[in-house]
């Protein structure tokens, strides 16, 4: 009456099947109560880590909504390591296939959002470039210069009002969302990560140089539109350049 | 047998550090000795929880305490996982790293809970196996806590106390006395928590657990306590850790609440608690 992990495992996400043969109460009896305490620990444990990775997406479908997808999410897409502050990575592709929330098409966008806002919380920290750095490059040479942004800097493009979501239901008295395409900046000057709401041009910029491109390669991929100065002038302000070489 | 240099946490009460008592308890530590941290929480790569973690552990000793490293899994460690500790052992170089007699991964999938495993000859080996491997990657002697159970396994065939003498006897590890968990499995499965803490090696103790448990009852109406940490420390637990202490002698008290966790205060009230208990201890 030997119970393996891999049974044992299975009972755990299954709530339909019978508790493992080998499991037994205090007295020696079969005790199926007893395995739904680990059922519930494990569902409960996974799905809290879920609601604290995407408090914006909870508030927008609400408690009971959000649970049921957990339940769906967890089965589907057990963590694979042990670090709780990444789980939950897959929930922007998960929620674009899942039914029930065909009709929120904002949800997967809002929901890389909030993954990119824990990922740059958790990023090495980088010490920044001073802008006298910057302006002491040569303007011929500046185009051939490579930038580097700081590890916690993300991009996050979307056709829906995500800035406007996530301020809406974070901050206190932020305006309500109204219905448009939105990109946003994420920097982390010290601690705190921060948005800005950036345009297409700044996006396809930023993208660029992440992806280790020089500022005239990056420039000619914003296309017309992009204020260089002030793009710039927002990065040393956040301190999001780390490197100029 | 390890044998590694000795590190030790000071025979005071700590407490489970979280982020939002970090102001009052570097203010006004009050009898708190020393922190414990999840290691698993301080394995990101940077920002706020590692500048926090490095900030605190200027002033308080720390126990990194490891919550996902599966050392009673059937399968192999995870090296990842292993290599993330030794790099936070490494930079931190806590008091004291401590990890569970449970599972938690299996298939590469984690669970995120401690399960448990049954007692017998095969899984000391396997439990003993794991820890010598944790120790030798981290260079240095590991504890490991007693769980908290719900369910027995038909296939055990010796005590918790015997299974813990057997593992410390091969790795040369320390051990974790966890009263709360030990009252808990005691009432789920019906033994006296006093005649565990009779037969458990009181010599080997690194560090005591105590925390908050919940009330439930099984299939047959019969008590079913849940291991919560979402409350104050129960009173028989409080007593079962006096007669601990009478047998074992003064030792590093940890008050463990991670969840509904409350205003600093009442996490101190505990703190209080524990140090009262620590100064009936004869010298």
């Amino acid at each position: 009456m030997i119970v393996t992990q891999s049974e044992f495992t299975a009972g755990i996400l299954d709530p339909n099947r019978p508790a493992p043969e080998g499991v037994r109460d205090g007295a020696g009896a079969p005790t199926t109560k007893r395995f739904d305490v680990y059922r519930n620990n494990v569902a409960v444990s996974l799905t809290d880590a879920l609601v604290s990775a995407f408090p914006v997406v909870h508030k927008l479908v609400g408690d009971e909504f959000f649970r049921a997808m957990a339940g769906v999410y967890l089965r589907t897409h057990l963590p694979d390591t042990a670090l709780m502050m990444y789980y939950g990575d897959k929930m922007p592709k998960f929620l674009r296939r899942f039914g029930p929330a065909q009709s929120l098409p904002y949800l997967p966008d809002v929901a890389a959002l909030e993954i990119a806002m824990r990922e740059s919380y958790h990023a090495a920290d980088a010490a920044p470039v001073s802008a006298e750095v910057l302006g002491q490059i040569a303007p011929d040479a500046l185009m051939a210069a490579t930038l580097t942004l700081s590890p916690a800097v993300r991009i996050v493009q979307s056709s829906h009002p995500i800035y406007a979501m996530w301020q809406f239901n974070m901050v206190a008295d932020a305006p309500k969302p109204t219905k448009r395409a939105e990109n946003v900046l994420i920097t982390r000057p010290q601690f705190d990560p921060a948005q800005h709401l950036i345009t297409d041009a700044d996006a396809l910029f930023l993208t660029a140089l992440q992806e280790g491109h020089a500022l005239g390669v990056a420039l000619s991929k914003a296309g017309p539109g992009l204020d260089l100065g002030a793009v710039l002038g927002l990065l040393l302000r956040q301190g999001a350049i780390t490197k100029i070489s | 047998m390890f044998d590694a240099p000795q590190y030790t946490l000071p025979a005071k009460p700590g407490v489970g550090y979280k982020p939002q008592h970090y102001s009052e308890i570097t203010a006004q530590p009050g009898p708190l000795g020393w922190l414990e941290v999840h290691a698993e929480n301080y394995m990101g790569d940077g920002g706020r929880p590692i500048a926090q973690l490095r900030h605190l552990s200027e002033q308080f000793p720390i126990s990194v305490h490891g919550v996902g490293l599966s050392i009673g899994g059937e399968g192999r460690l995870d090296p990842d996982h292993l290599a993330r500790l030794k790099h936070l052992v490494g930079w931190l170089n806590p008091a004291s790293f401590s990890e569970h007699l449970a599972w938690s991964t299996h298939d590469s999938h984690f669970l995120n809970d401690l399960l448990p495993l049954p007692y017998t000859a095969a899984t000391v080996t396997r439990v003993a196996d794991h820890i010598d491997e944790v120790q030798e990657v981290l260079g240095r002697k590991m504890l490991l806590e007693n769980p908290s159970s719900y369910l027995a396994f038909a296939e055990s065939d010796m005590s918790e106390t015997d299974f813990l003498r057997e593992v410390v006897a091969r790795t040369g590890c320390g051990l974790l006395l966890d009263v709360n968990n030990v009252f808990v499995s005691a009432t789920n499965l019906g033994y006296t928590p006093q005649g565990y803490i009779d037969n458990y090696p009181l010599d080997q103790v690194g560090e005591i657990h105590l925390g908050g448990h919940d009330e439930d009852h099984d299939d047959h109406g019969a008590p079913l306590l849940i291991d919560s940490h979402g409350r104050e420390v129960a009173d028989p637990v409080w007593a079962l850790l006096d007669y601990t202490l009478e047998r074992a002698g003064a030792k590093p008290l940890l008050i463990e609440w991670d969840t509904d966790v409350p205003e600093w205060p009442i996490l101190a009230a505990e703190v209080a608690r524990a140090a009262a208990a620590l100064e009936l201890v004869p010298a």
